[in-house]
């Protein structure tokens, strides 16, 4: 009979050096006689050379021994090996087997583990302590059922890592500097945690969000056993909130209905009618305090140009310089289309002048911002306000620069070069061309002057049909 | 926090419990890190039980309980006397800050009266989800609850913060909503989930994120006279047209200050959970409005038993099932077998042929199975499913919960 004494707590390297060294030795569970607790990790004394190779175990069996060996039953350590020796005797699928013995126990024993590891999570209630420097501590008492405080580490410090907190437990403290995890010895319940107004404001809610007429203190314990409810302070509430509650379902009960104080239903529905933008400047108010819908943009890009202008111009987006300046066509595009527009004989002042998307899409490539299309969706996302702004400015004739803008004002997808010309839009008389930046990617000097010529001429036939 | 910071706290948390939703599950894992605060870990955490036996995950308030509207179930219409209380944007972000850092909540759930117009009350809504997630890198839950009537980009903006958006229904049917509701318009909630929807399946394709734990609503059970039956196909219907993730169902609870138009005695508690119940096998058994409606009466579910159970009664002629043949969706079926245990017997049987002692340990509700099912050991003789006292005998005395 060989006789193994591991750590106190959750020794899971020390099982599985035992594990390795019984299992070289083939070693039956009935020759084990598994302790916790001495102060040498083996008490056959056997040099930790003499570890055994590594052993191979399917991966849910090696889950299933990382979460029973923080159960505090003392048989664990040998119901796993029993588990071990069985799967490497042949029994490769015996996890499987829900209704064998051995492993329904072993099913229970990790459910607890889970169970107290989840309530802790739970029901762990951190007090906050000022620090001389002026700083924020966090510290808690918990006391689990389980060696589970390794275990429940590292959901704290994901969720609390830019605090500094410290949890103490009858089973072992953890402390989080905001940069590493310490692990401590067990620790004494403190004796003054005190309660901050937080706390104080917490068991008002907590009174408050009771309903009497649903009174269910058994369903409640159920979830919440006593057991916790030392470490909480909302608990403090519950024996008068259950007491009352009777007493209160009968008080509204016997209530009269309330009469009702005078009633006034033309306001409800007068603040319904007005809620949507009056004028260009209150959308415009709407559109700047929004958050883009598209990444990047450093602020909205808003139109511009007198309202009742006879021509609309819409193009896609703004661009690099435009979300700098805050206005629209200012950039190499933008200065294209005022020459083509001088060149038409038509005023750049006396058009009103905007984009479909109301924000700068981009992707950071070293120093470079570069402009990335909006998707159907993003355009779908601005429409709104797009028909909005226009309902405002009420042109005679929408003219849109590039499929963007065409999808925007049409909702279908537009093949520019074929279909350019005069077309009706949602609602508007529309006329559509080419956005003067695909003039600018043109490769051809030659072809480019054409392309501007034509771009031109689509212009001066738009101003014709106002 | 000062006396009239947790004064306002009082009333306003009081106001928003008869909100059914406390869940805050669904969202992507997500973290703080070393600027921010907390974390989603996709299944959400109940931190306490209030002694109504339902959970505390969320931080649940009311952004203020003035209200122009005058919904007759409402404790906040504005014909009500009740004390009014109003949040400040920050108010309401240093409380959710405080409680997180203290582990007492998983996040917000926002909700609000209609305060000057619809409009102005989201964007204040969609404020505090955005100075939470921007200013403050917040990594918890938030769910707001969307006011139907406000515009519908500031519905858009209150999603791009938010992981789950709520429009809630209160009413099954358009007539008790004409009724009760008299300033909203059934016409317009259902748009709204139908914008909301389009925009969740556009933002996944798109990979962008907008309400990433879907939407949810509510549905408040004997206010008005509709039985379980048209309740479960409003249901049927939010979950396929809209892709609803969850339909809560809320017993209509006596309020104070109760309008005279409202029933004085509120209904059985056991209505709704028969109705949850019946959702559960709605969403998950693979059953049909039709079917769990058979198992009631006159529309009505049947409150001495579950509706598994009542189906099942029914339709005797089906069982017993075999647990060493049967297929997934019989076993389904099966009163007392629950998914879980499902999955279970069919893993297991792939290596032995189960018999009841076996079953015990696969299944907590053996004790109900039973009569419905054949194993490896066990006929019941002469067919249990025939005797008329089944029902009766499956039915333990109920507990009627008294107030004490
Ligand atoms: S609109 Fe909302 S808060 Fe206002 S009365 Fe109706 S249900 Fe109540």
């Amino acid at each position: 009979m060989r006789t193994i004494t591991l750590r106190e707590g959750a020794d899971l390297d020390g099982f599985r050096r035992a594990v390795r060294r019984l299992a070289a030795a083939r070693t039956a569970p009935e020759g084990v006689l598994w302790s916790v607790g001495a102060p040498s990790l083996f008490g056959d004394d056997a040099p930790a050379s003499e570890d055994g190779a590594p052993v191979f175990l399917p991966q849910a069996v090696g889950q299933l021994i990382e979460t029973v060996v923080c159960h505090s039953d003392p048989e664990r350590y040998a119901l796993l090996y029993r588990l071990v020796w069985r799967v490497l005797n042949g029994e490769r699928a015996l996890l499987d087997q829900h209704a064998d013995p051995l492993v329904h126990r072993l099913e229970r024993l990790d459910k607890a583990v889970r169970r107290d590891i989840h309530k802790m999570h739970a029901f762990l209630r951190f007090r906050a302590l000022s620090d001389p420097d002026g700083g924020e501590r966090y510290v808690a008492w918990f006391e689990p059922d389980h060696h589970i405080v390794e275990a429940v580490a590292p959901f704290f410090v994901e969720r609390f890592e830019s605090m500094v907190w410290t949890i103490l437990t009858p089973k072992g403290s953890l402390h989080w500097d905001r940069r590493s995890l310490m692990t401590g010895p067990p620790a004494e319940r403190p004796d003054s945690l005190a309660d901050d107004r937080f706390a104080e404001g917490w068991l008002r809610y907590y009174e408050s969000t009771f309903n009497p007429a649903r009174v269910n203190p058994t369903a409640m314990r159920a979830e919440m056993p006593r057991k916790y409810w030392a470490n909480m302070p909302e608990t403090a509430a519950i024996p008068a909130l259950v007491r009352s509650a009777p007493a209160r379902v009968q008080a509204m009960l016997e209530a009269e209905a309330a009469i009702p104080r005078r009633r006034m239903p033309e306001k409800a529905v007068a603040a319904m009618a007005r809620q949507a933008p009056e004028s260009l400047a209150e959308l415009n108010r709407v559109i700047q305090r929004s958050e883009p819908l598209v990444p990047g943009a450093t602020q909205a890009v808003l139109g511009e140009g007198p309202e009742g202008a006879a021509i609309a111009i819409v193009g896609e987006q703004p661009g690099d310089q435009e979300d700098r300046d805050g206005r629209p066509f200012v950039g190499p595009a933008g200065q294209l289309l005022t020459a083509a527009l001088e060149e038409a004989g038509i005023d750049r002042g006396g058009v009103y002048l905007t984009n479909a998307v109301k924000h700068f899409k981009f992707v950071q490539r070293g120093k470079r911002r570069i402009h990335q299309s909006p998707t159907a969706g993003e355009v779908k996302h601005y429409r709104w306000w797009l028909m909005t702004e226009l309902g405002f400015v009420r042109p005679r004739l929408v003219v849109a620069l590039g499929a963007t803008a065409a999808l925007a004002l049409t909702g279908r997808t537009v093949a520019v070069l074929r279909e350019r010309g005069p077309m009706a839009f949602d609602g508007w008389n529309g006329f559509v061309t080419v956005h003067p930046s695909y003039l600018l990617r043109l490769p051809g000097e030659e072809e480019r002057r054409r392309a501007q010529a034509e771009f031109v001429a689509d212009l001066r036939r738009a101003a014709a049909l106002v | 926090m000062d006396d009239a910071l947790i004064e306002k706290l009082g009333i306003l948390a009081d106001a928003a419990k008869y909100d059914a939703s406390c869940a805050s599950s669904g969202a992507k894992p997500r973290r703080g890190g070393k600027e921010g605060l907390g974390s989603t870990t996709g299944a959400g955490i109940c931190h306490a039980y209030t002694p109504d036996g339902r959970c505390v995950s969320l931080l649940k308030i009311l952004l203020t309980n003035h209200c122009l509207f005058d919904c007759v179930y409402c404790i906040n219409r504005r014909s009500s006397n009740v004390r009014r209380a109003r949040f400040t944007v920050e108010e309401v972000v240093t409380l959710t800050l405080g409680f997180y850092k203290r582990n007492c909540i998983e996040g917000l759930f926002l909700s609000s009266g209609i305060i000057r117009s619809p409009d102005h009350t989201m964007e204040q809504m969609m404020l505090v989800a955005r100075t939470l997630r921007r200013d403050h890198g917040f990594a918890g839950y938030i769910h707001l609850k969307t006011i139907p009537e406000a515009s519908p980009w500031l519905i858009e903006q209150a999603g791009l913060w938010a992981d789950r958006l709520s429009i809630n229904l209160e009413l099954p049917t358009d007539h008790s909503l004409k009724a009760f509701a008299p300033e909203k318009n059934g016409g317009t909630i259902k748009a709204v989930m139908g914008q909301v929807n389009e925009r969740i399946v556009e933002a996944k394709e798109e990979r962008r994120r907008f309400s990433p734990a879907g939407q949810s609503t509510q549905l408040i059970v004997g206010a008005d006279d509709a039985t379980d039956r048209s309740v479960l196909e409003t249901s049927g219907t939010l979950y396929q047209r809209y892709g609803l993730r969850r339909v809560y169902y809320s017993a209509f609870s006596p309020i104070p200050e109760a309008s005279s138009v409202l029933p004085v005695k509120p209904p059985p508690l056991q209505r709704e959970n028969r109705l949850y119940q019946a959702d559960w096998l709605l969403r998950y058994y693979g059953f049909t409005v039709e079917e769990i409606a058979s198992g009631g009466e006159d529309g009505m579910l049947d409150l001495g038993i579950d509706p598994k159970l009542a189906w099942a009664l029914k339709n005797r002629e089906r069982f017993p099932v075999d647990v060493n043949s049967a297929d997934r969706e019989m076993l389904l079926r099966v009163p007392g077998l629950g998914a879980r245990a499902v999955d279970k017997i069919l893993s297991a049987r792939r290596h032995t042929r189960l018999r009841l002692e076996d079953l015990g340990r696969l299944s907590t509700g053996l004790r109900r199975a039973r009569p419905f099912l054949i194993a490896a050991d066990y006929h019941p003789a002469g067919g249990l499913t025939d005797r008329l006292d089944l029902r009766q005998r499956l039915v333990t005395p109920s507990s009627q919960l008294s107030l004490f």
